[in-house]
């Protein structure tokens, strides 16, 4: 069995491609720095990340693809998903070395694969977009805890700063302990130090700025005023809102 | 004040919950420098109600005093409900705190009318003009039309709402007047050919200043009241079909009648809103705006009623067998997309990707045909299922009719929105 061993970066991923195709050797398995080493090996090669490879590489699937397959490939990447390393590896090879159709036939199983992951990754994107809460907190800064399934916030970081451009916000992922804040044009990822302890789901009282928990109330007031009592229906709320969302839910708390 | 604004917006989130029109869908508009909010082309839920409908917009009524009678409004002035109004202030602080808190994509205003339709209308756009120029706030924003309300007030809220709707409530004039003795078609057909205007106009201006103001850049939407009265689908789609016509005109929405006031004689008694009717009604809707579908191809003098236990889909290819099969791997993107169980999404797919060789049962339900349906109406490499032709259409009919269908018109759980 062939191995690479890379650091588990993006980078390093497709470092590694660029080096399987000058060594003309393609890895059977992908490894991290950590992980043990297989059984029977036959070769092991250490990739060593190097921007411009990677670069060269990422231009090269842009100029035999599209725009929307890179988008793709990176939504892939931020699932986190086990498998995802050498599925990207798989469809990387047949973007080089398959015709350029390749990337729209859906009865290959990897490229049906990519495309299903990363719709789910899309999905979970807008999610966020969705169910963000923020809670603004005494010192003014919107403050909003998140625990999405995939690591998406990379993805919306463009969304909110958008839309609140006048406003300091922190939307920090609870599980991948990093988030990122926002203030005046510019966000900044960051990671919370001396949170060994867990990030609340709500601000206490004390670190509320004073109108807050009068618009908690009132956002929570008109959640319940808006629906129709007739129509009662908790499967059709809890598909449209998985329970998971629920705890950082002002109105479902 | 805290008290009472909590008390207010009870009740007047109350008064409105029964409009339909959720989506703030239609603007794609980026933040611009200075202001607050962007809005996507698509609308964001940011909730979904005990109900499961999709909370957007903080949905809200100026004031629940009315001076009208509608048989059909909870706000009617004879009944006797907790009335409260709120100040220009209060609301525009109320849509600024939630919209900064991503509660909601923005503000759906509509009123009971005080006083008279242009009191009313004067103050909803105060509110509209104060949130987009004192607060600079670039959200999205749904103003409702009063009937009745003048243009030059119709004119200067279009500048300022994303999008606008004057409700046509009920699908025929004699009907409309049976039950809301105050209104008529002239007092919504007046407003809604304003809105139209200005949306023409801006357009036209926009091709020679270039920084015309855009005038509802999201259109305008109504929407009807079903099972109120006694129109059949037919008489309802057909009309939408013709305001579909009118350009500017982006979506009629179907309520389902909630009897509310049940003691009116003028009303049905219904012991529940007719939701599957509604269901159908979106559906048919849906394949007139996205599938291609014109209105006679759905209903027509034969069958001038959905069918309740299939989608109107799967209703026009059952009786239409001489259509079938379509050959998935040949036949044009528009009549693949009328199979019942392919929607716009896996249609796309096929198309694409057939480019690269023969489409397989298998390659199929992995792009997510639903081929428990499709399977009587295609052909496609290793399928050899009879079809709906051999099979005959009400057999094909019968095997697909779910158990919920069966149970007939008051299946409250729907599972399948819009037809594949
Ligand atoms: S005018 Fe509007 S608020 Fe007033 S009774 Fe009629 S429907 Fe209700």
């Amino acid at each position: 069995m062939r191995i690479f061993r890379y650091d588990k970066s993006f980078e390093g991923l497709l470092t590694a491609v660029f080096d399987a195709y000058a060594r003309k050797t393609f890895p059977d398995k992908l490894l991290g720095p950590d992980d043990p080493l297989p059984l029977f090996v036959t070769e092991c090669h250490q990739v060593v990340t190097d921007s411009a490879k990677a670069d060269r590489v990422w231009r090269g699937v842009y100029a035999r693809s599209s725009r929307e397959v890179c988008h793709m490939l990176s939504c892939v990447w931020l699932s986190e998903m086990p498998a995802c390393e050498e599925l990207l590896l798989r469809y990387l090879r047949k973007v080089f070395d398959g015709s350029p159709a390749v990337v729209t036939d859906f009865s290959d199983p990897d490229v049906l694969a990519v495309k299903k992951l990363a719709d789910k990754v899309m999905r979970e994107r807008e999610y966020m977009l969705m169910f963000v809460r923020f809670q603004q907190a005494a010192d003014g800064t919107f403050f909003a805890p998140v625990n999405p399934r995939y690591n998406v916030l990379p993805l919306v970081v463009r969304h909110f700063s958008d839309r609140f451009a006048d406003q300091r916000w922190l939307i920090y992922d609870v599980g991948r302990r990093y988030g990122y804040y926002y203030e005046q044009g510019r966000a900044t990822e960051i990671t919370l130090t001396g949170t060994e302890t867990q990030i609340p789901e709500k601000l206490t009282e004390a670190q509320m700025a004073d109108e807050e928990r009068l618009f908690q109330q009132l956002w929570k007031n008109y959640f319940e005023a808006i629906a129709i009592r007739e129509r009662i229906n908790p499967t059709l709320q809890r598909r449209n809102m998985p329970r998971r969302f629920w705890r950082y839910l002002t109105e479902k708390q | 004040m805290k008290e009472q604004i909590l008390d207010k917006l009870t009740i007047l989130a109350e008064s409105a919950k029964y409009d339909v029109s959720c989506a703030s869908s239609g603007t794609s508009r980026k933040n611009r420098p200075g202001m607050v909010g962007s809005a996507s082309g698509w609308g964001i839920c940011h909730s979904f109600s005990a109900d499961g409908r999709c909370i957007s917009l903080l949905k809200v009524m100026l004031s629940n005093n009315c001076i009208y009678d509608c048989a059909y409004c909870i706000n009617r002035r004879s009944n006797d409900v907790r009335r409260a109004t709120f100040t220009v202030e209060e609301l525009v602080e109320l849509t600024m705190g939630f919209y900064r808190r991503n509660y909601i994509e923005g503000l759906f205003l509509s009123s009971g009318v005080v006083r008279n339709p242009d009191y009313t209308m004067e103050r909803m756009v105060r509110v509209v003009e104060k949130l987009r120029t004192e607060h600079r706030f670039n959200g999205y924003i749904h103003l409702k039309g009063i009937p009745g309300a003048s243009r030059e007030l119709i004119e200067r809220a279009g500048l300022y709402a994303d999008r606008m709707s004057v409700n046509i409530e009920i699908p025929t004039e004699q009907n409309l007047k049976r039950l809301a003795p105050e209104k008529d078609y002239r007092s919504v057909y007046e407003p809604m050919s304003y809105i139209q205007q200005g949306l023409l106009q801006s357009a036209e201006d926009g091709r020679r200043f270039r920084h015309a103001p855009r005038f509802t850049p999201a259109g305008q939407s109504t929407q009807m009241i079903v099972g109120a009265t006694d129109e059949s689908d037919r008489d309802i789609l057909q009309l939408s079909s013709a305001l579909y016509g009118r350009p500017g005109m982006r979506r009629v929405y179907y309520s389902g009648y909630v009897p509310v006031n049940a003691y009116d004689p003028r009303l049905p008694a219904l012991k529940q809103a007719p939701l599957v009717r509604e269901n159908r009604l979106y559906q048919a809707d849906w394949l007139m705006r996205f599938y291609g579908f014109r209105v006679d191809e759905i209903v027509d003098e034969a069958s001038p009623q959905l069918d309740l236990e299939v989608d109107p889909k799967l209703a026009w290819a059952l009786r239409h067998p001489e259509v079938f099969p379509v050959d998935i791997n040949r036949a044009e993107y528009e009549l693949i997309l009328r199979v019942p169980g392919i929607g716009v999404k896996s249609a796309t797919m096929i198309v694409a990707a057939r480019r690269n060789g023969q489409l397989t049962a298998a390659a199929l339900k992995k792009m997510g045909v639903v081929m428990k349906k499709a399977q009587y109406f295609i052909t496609c490499r290793e399928l050899t299922m009879p079809g709906v032709q051999e099979l005959r259409p009400e057999y094909v009919r019968r095997l697909l009719i779910s158990p919920a269908g069966r149970k007939g018109a008051d299946a409250n759980q729907l599972s399948l929105f819009f037809p594949e």
